[in-house]
């Protein structure tokens, strides 16, 4: 059989976090940590390293793929500041834990690119949003902080150059909405986490009412990659721009892909970005435990909706997600279910999550997702009714950004998994409905448990 | 007029107050604030919202209206000893965490959001703990407790009770 083999893939961003004391400054410097900031603070602008970052074609990595380079290049011109740097590290999104390895193993490598990132944006502070649930990643970013104060890397004159920079940890708690750039903003203020209608955008007018850029722990790590390796090592990686489409901004770069669920070995993996679902669970995840089957996934934090088994094969690029019906690339958090796992019981979960998540603030939302819940509990407890399906779906088709009724995406990722587990499994919701409520399945009117359905 | 005892130790405010040269606004230092409060008496008692208001020169609504939002500061009483949150998001969920919770909590005696008779323990549930290379897992005080059995679960519980286990709140 002629079989092509791919060169290994050498990890870049998790090449050091299985190093001694990989977390430390010392550790860091003696890979060549830091050596890119040097690099950039001593030969390039400002202008010039957004020039850079927006010819690599970087596409921010927390969730919504918007390049990276363009997000800075929307701060105004000449504002005579200050500009702030938001580091969002409230990663939330179930299933997903690449913000946390980086955060525990290389928190050098995140804080290089925030400084990188800083000096591109002329940004003055930056605040690390961190999630509550991390306490082991607040304590390493906190004392790499003090290691790069006492350094030079960061404080007033960075580097002897003209460019200051504080960087400070803020503390979550505990709310999913504040990964939302703008609902993590408002809560940076002190205020409930509730996102902003845009325009205007964070560039324009973000924290404290200051232009604000809002990027990933992962980003940054990438800017810290291109930096150090070039745009060119950057884009010989992964999956190029469509040539049909010249808005396609491409999928480039190494990717921390999640791997969870029914796999026989569970964890963080890198690969190019266009690795396919397939592969990530078979190469790298060793295939589906217990030897039995895989049903779905979820290709990208439970946002992202499902892949059926037969759709495996789809490139988990920022693009190939949205082809088979899914949301997105999302947090590239892949969750495998076996051919065990019920749909019920899975769509159920993902409901009890949005409805305890969903802020409240938009009405189709907060709404939305406890009537969903509040449905699928129902058809959990047998008392489903084969209308249930269609009105999950109603919930499903008239929540989000994308039908134009929310301010923000929560309602989307909430309705995804919805559309998704009852349009491709959607004879298995129905067989689940018809054996454990018999004699209920087929009534439509209103039942009492819950009367203000009829009015829905 | 009879004194009103303080809620606010000056340790406290001092530490509220080394967060001012942070951010531009004085609201911002909201969260670390109601941090630095639950960490010494694992609540956030009206009383201290309004004294951290009147330190932060807001009204005393504005910072229980961010406060109320997060469902994260008790207000009622002291949560217990440690705090440990028991994941049931889908990760988990398919690798037995909602069993762990149910078994943990039958164990305890009590539900999720309750604290035991003896105040060492407070059991809850958690939204994605982001450690789903280890599920089912549990975040206990600080600690992340990782691919729990419910063997290593009794153990954990036993530990939490006896005191033997390394607690704490994080510290910002």
């Amino acid at each position: 059989m002629n079989q092509i083999t791919m060169p290994k893939f050498e990890p870049v961003l998790l090449a050091n976090i299985d190093k001694p004391n990989s977390h430390t400054l010392q550790a860091y410097e003696a890979t060549g940590g830091y050596r890119a900031l040097k690099k950039v603070l001593a030969e390039s602008t400002p202008a010039a390293f957004v020039e850079t970052i927006k010819s690599s074609n970087l596409r921010g990595r927390g969730g919504a793929g918007f390049p990276t380079g363009l997000k800075w290049f929307f701060l105004p011109k000449d504002h005579p500041g200050p500009i702030y740097m938001c580091i969002n590290a409230d990663e939330s999104e179930p299933g997903t834990f690449n913000n946390r390895i980086l955060m525990e193993q290389d928190p050098h490598q995140v804080i290089e690119g925030i400084i990188l990132s800083c000096f591109a944006t002329r940004a003055t502070t930056a605040y690390i949003y961190i999630r509550y649930e991390y306490p082991l990643s607040l304590e390493r970013l906190q004392a790499a902080i003090d290691e790069c104060y006492a350094a030079g890397y960061l404080g007033q004159k960075i580097l002897g150059k003209d460019f200051s920079l504080n960087l400070y940890l803020h503390r979550g708690a505990a709310a999913y909405i504040c990964g939302e750039e703008t609902g993590l903003i408002e809560s940076l203020e002190g205020k409930r986490a509730w996102p902003r209608i845009k325009p205007p955008f964070p560039a324009v007018e973000g924290v404290f009412r200051k232009p604000t850029v809002v990027n990933n722990i992962e980003t940054a790590c990438c800017v810290t990659q291109i930096a150090a390796r070039g745009v060119e090592w950057f884009k010989s990686i992964g999956v190029p721009s469509d040539p049909k489409n010249p808005r396609d901004p491409g999928s480039y770069g190494p990717k921390l892909y999640c791997l969870s669920g029914h796999v026989n070995k569970p964890g963080c993996y890198e690969a190019p970005l266009g690795i396919t679902c397939r592969e990530l669970i078979d190469d790298y995840g060793g295939g589906v435990w217990k030897g039995r089957k895989a049903k779905a996934a979820i290709p990208g934090g439970i946002s992202m909706g499902l892949l059926t088994e037969a759709e495996f094969d789809t490139p988990l690029d920022f693009a190939g997600p949205g082809r088979v019906g899914c949301l997105g690339l999302g947090t590239a958090a892949v969750v495998v279910l076996d051919e065990t796992v019920s749909m019920v019981d899975f769509l159920h979960n993902s409901c009890r999550f949005f409805a305890h998540e969903s802020c409240g603030q938009c009405t189709p939302c907060r709404e939305g997702t406890a009537w969903s819940l509040t449905m699928m509990s129902r058809i959990k407890a047998g008392r489903g009714r084969l209308r249930d399906l269609d009105l999950l779906l109603e919930i499903g088709d008239s929540i989000g950004i994308m039908p134009g009724t929310t301010i923000c995406g929560l309602a989307d990722g909430a309705a995804w998994p919805i559309k998704n587990a009852i349009r491709k499994f959607r004879a298995e919701f129905e067989e689940y409905i018809k054996r454990t409520n018999p004699t209920g399945y087929m009534v439509t009117d209103a039942v009492e448990s819950l009367p203000i359905l009829a009015g829905h | 007029m009879a004194t009103v005892e303080r809620v606010l130790t000056d340790e406290m405010i001092e530490a509220i107050k080394a967060y001012f040269p942070r951010y531009p606004t004085r609201q911002a230092v909201t969260l670390p604030a109601l941090h630095i409060v639950n960490q010494r008496l694992r609540y956030v008692p009206l009383a201290a919202v309004v004294e951290i208001a009147h330190l932060l020169g807001l009204a005393p609504a504005e910072v229980q209206d961010t406060l109320s939002f997060y469902g994260f500061f008790k207000q009622d009483k002291p949560h217990g000893e440690t705090r440990a949150w028991v994941c049931r998001s889908i990760a988990c969920a398919l690798r037995g965490g909602e069993e762990l919770l149910d078994h943990m909590c039958h164990t305890a005696g009590i539900r999720p959001g309750q604290t035991t008779a003896d105040g060492k323990l407070t059991l809850e549930f958690a939204e994605c703990l982001g450690a789903c290379d280890f599920a089912p897992c549990i975040l206990a005080g600080d600690k992340l407790v990782k691919n729990v059995t419910h063997e290593a679960a009794d153990q954990l519980l036993k530990e939490l009770r006896n005191g033997t286990n390394a607690k704490g709140n994080g510290q910002p």
